[in-house]
């Protein structure tokens, strides 16, 4: 039994001793680079520890070891002939099991896709395929990313790595979780509201949301469609860079991709020094929040404004207003986008069907969980004739008050600083009321109905010895600049060098 | 909001074509209930003169060359159908 104390529960972290596992791209790739490891070595090694330790986190729904292996070979047959694709040239990526990859399964976490095999890749597993990743594992999740703790799976909770009775968050929260526990390199997930950020949050990584649109959703299992964006989970700023520069970029595939110039993310971690004008808005410090991660995020924001930043008082008058209008814009979209589950082309048929017309109804019912029936049955509500104006158009309009009021902020400052979630990782079972899970997001949803990138990166711990994670929340299209200003906090803390001690 | 946040669970549920057991039908109406009374709170916002926001991108027409490219082979689209036969999705007769 592990004890509780926050010291007991580091693994050693000197750099030289950091396993494998743990290590991150930019080091692992030019020790891949130098020849003094190959990645068929370096994936091996993941999937070693993968499992060591998923007996007791549960981070994966599937994962192929021979195909990894085989990728991994490939990609050291590609350095010897001098012909590394880069960067991710070896790396193994893991991705959330919503995201399709050819012959592999893409189950969404659902009884309703639990023997899908998907028939084509998404764009962003095209991008790192070119990219010369090792593609690990499929990972997991809230059902159709529904929920706020992963234990809306079909296939059973993922635990935190530092502390497996508790929640690594959701619902990318196997991305989290399996990054945390070394079972990845890297990780991808997705984030309708909060998905990448809080997990991050609660597993003490790096989770970046990018600015809706820049990353293709083509081969994305849709949940809401103007609200979700793929982004990556990494250990620091700087490997989220890397990983974003890899998956960004508009697609003919997905018309709601932007088309705009990709920078190169990672050199500009570095020539963007700032000082910054930063915003706190006084919303996102109100009751509710617990008192530790108001202190650690206070540090953050004291940290800053030693490295000469304005720090400014803002305000975003409608936050009070981001989880209706959210509840009400995701469910809508949910309730359609999930139409196509009817038992007819693919997924779940049910046998107990009475007739043809009755596969739809009986298939929806043995398909899908518990959350994901209320969505739709929430979503199929406030579209319903009747109601349509007094929630979903009204909802529409808030939205734009919402959006507004980001807008509005970014006049006067670069990106603002919040804490990303109001707890830090709770018991598996705690939160039984939908409704008290729903309020867990108050600090990530507004960003995406704003459609804004954001960032959770590392800030501290409690006492107990569980992670806390600060958001930094940036202009549209200003990635650059926002990965920049995390990356200063990061590089003088030390959070990334901390491991749970599994 | 003038709309009464009753919700009529046996009517949405036939709309969203899902069958509920009576005790989903009890538990979803007493938990949606809860969530629509904290939804009503969107009611106190002014939104007169505001336009709605239907995704936050600002890309409106988008155009490109329509090139005919390969799509899926039968084999692929059928590879996750529940019952197929002769190249195609099986169903149960839905006319006698």
């Amino acid at each position: 039994m592990i004890r509780r104390g926050t010291r007991e529960r580091f693994a050693p972290t000197s750099p030289m001793s950091t396993a494998l596992h743990f290590r991150t791209i930019a080091d692992l790739a030019a020790a891949l680079d130098a020849k003094q490891l190959t990645s068929v070595e370096l994936t091996a090694a993941v999937i070693a520890r993968t499992k060591a330790v998923e007996p007791r986190i549960h981070a994966f729904n599937s994962f192929d070891e021979a195909d990894a292996l085989a990728q991994a070979a490939a990609s050291d047959a590609r350095r010897a002939a001098g012909q590394s694709l880069g960067t991710l040239d070896g790396i193994p990526i893991a991705l959330k099991d919503v995201i399709a990859v050819t012959g592999q399964p893409l189950t969404a976490s659902s009884k309703m896709l639990k023997n899908f095999v998907s028939p084509y890749d998404a764009t962003v597993t095209t991008k790192l395929k070119k990219a010369g990743a090792v593609l690990w594992g499929r990972l997991n999740c809230d059902e159709f990313a529904m929920g706020s703790s992963t234990e809306n799976s079909a296939f059973g909770p993922t635990g935190n790595p530092w502390d497996p009775t508790r929640v690594p968050g959701g619902s990318s929260g196997g991305s989290s979780a399996a990054l945390a526990a070394g079972e990845a390199i890297a990780t991808l997930g997705s984030d309708t509201g909060g998905s990448i950020r809080q997990p991050a949050a609660l597993c003490g990584v790096v989770g970046l949301k990018p600015t809706y649109g820049l990353i293709s959703r083509y081969g994305l299992i849709a949940y809401a469609s103007s609200l979700d964006q793929i982004g990556p989970f990494a250990r620091t700023v700087e490997d989220a860079a890397i990983v974003l520069s890899a998956i960004a970029g508009h697609d003919e595939r997905d018309s709601t991709s932007f088309k705009t110039e990709i920078p190169d993310y990672r050199a500009a971690l570095t020539t963007n020094r700032g000082p910054w004008k930063l915003g706190i808005p006084k919303e996102y410090f109100a009751e509710g929040l617990d008192p530790e991660i108001a202190a650690s995020v206070e540090q953050a924001i004291a940290f800053y404004k030693s490295q000469g930043c304005e720090i400014r008082e803002v305000s975003l008058p409608h936050t009070q207003y981001c989880l209706d209008t959210y509840y009400v814009i995701a469910t809508a979209e949910a309730s359609s986008n999930l139409g196509r589950y009817d038992g007819i082309r693919y997924g779940h048929r049910s046998t107990a069907a009475k007739d043809a017309v009755d596969i739809y109804a009986q298939s929806r019912a043995e398909g899908f969980g518990p959350e994901v029936k209320r969505r739709i049955i929430l979503g199929t509500y406030v579209l319903s004739s009747g109601y349509y104006d007094a929630y979903y158009l009204r909802a529409q309009k808030v939205r734009t008050l919402i959006r507004q009021d980001f807008l509005n902020a970014f006049r006067d400052v670069d990106a603002l600083l919040t804490p990303t979630s109001p707890v830090p990782a709770f018991k598996i079972g705690e939160k039984a009321d939908p409704l008290a899970m729903y309020l867990l997001d108050i600090y990530t949803i507004g960003v995406n109905l704003a459609g804004l990138p954001a960032i959770s990166v590392p800030c501290g711990f409690t006492k107990s010895g569980l992670p806390i994670g600060a958001q930094l929340i940036g202009q549209p299209w200003k990635e650059s600049n926002l990965l920049a200003i995390a990356h200063a906090y990061e590089r003088a803390h030390d959070w990334s060098a901390k491991f749970p001690n599994l | 909001m003038s709309a009464s946040p009753q919700l009529d669970i046996d009517h949405i549920a036939k709309l969203a074509r899902l069958a509920l057991t009576s005790e989903e039908k009890a538990k979803f109406a007493q938990q949606l209930g809860d969530v629509l009374h904290h939804i009503e709170q969107l009611a106190k916002v002014d939104v007169s003169g505001v336009e709605p926001t239907a995704h936050a991108s600002p890309v409106f027409n988008v155009w490109q060359v329509d090139v005919p490219q390969p799509g899926l082979a039968v084999a692929d689209a059928l590879r996750n159908a529940p019952a197929q036969r002769d190249n195609m999705v099986a169903v149960p007769k839905v006319v006698e």
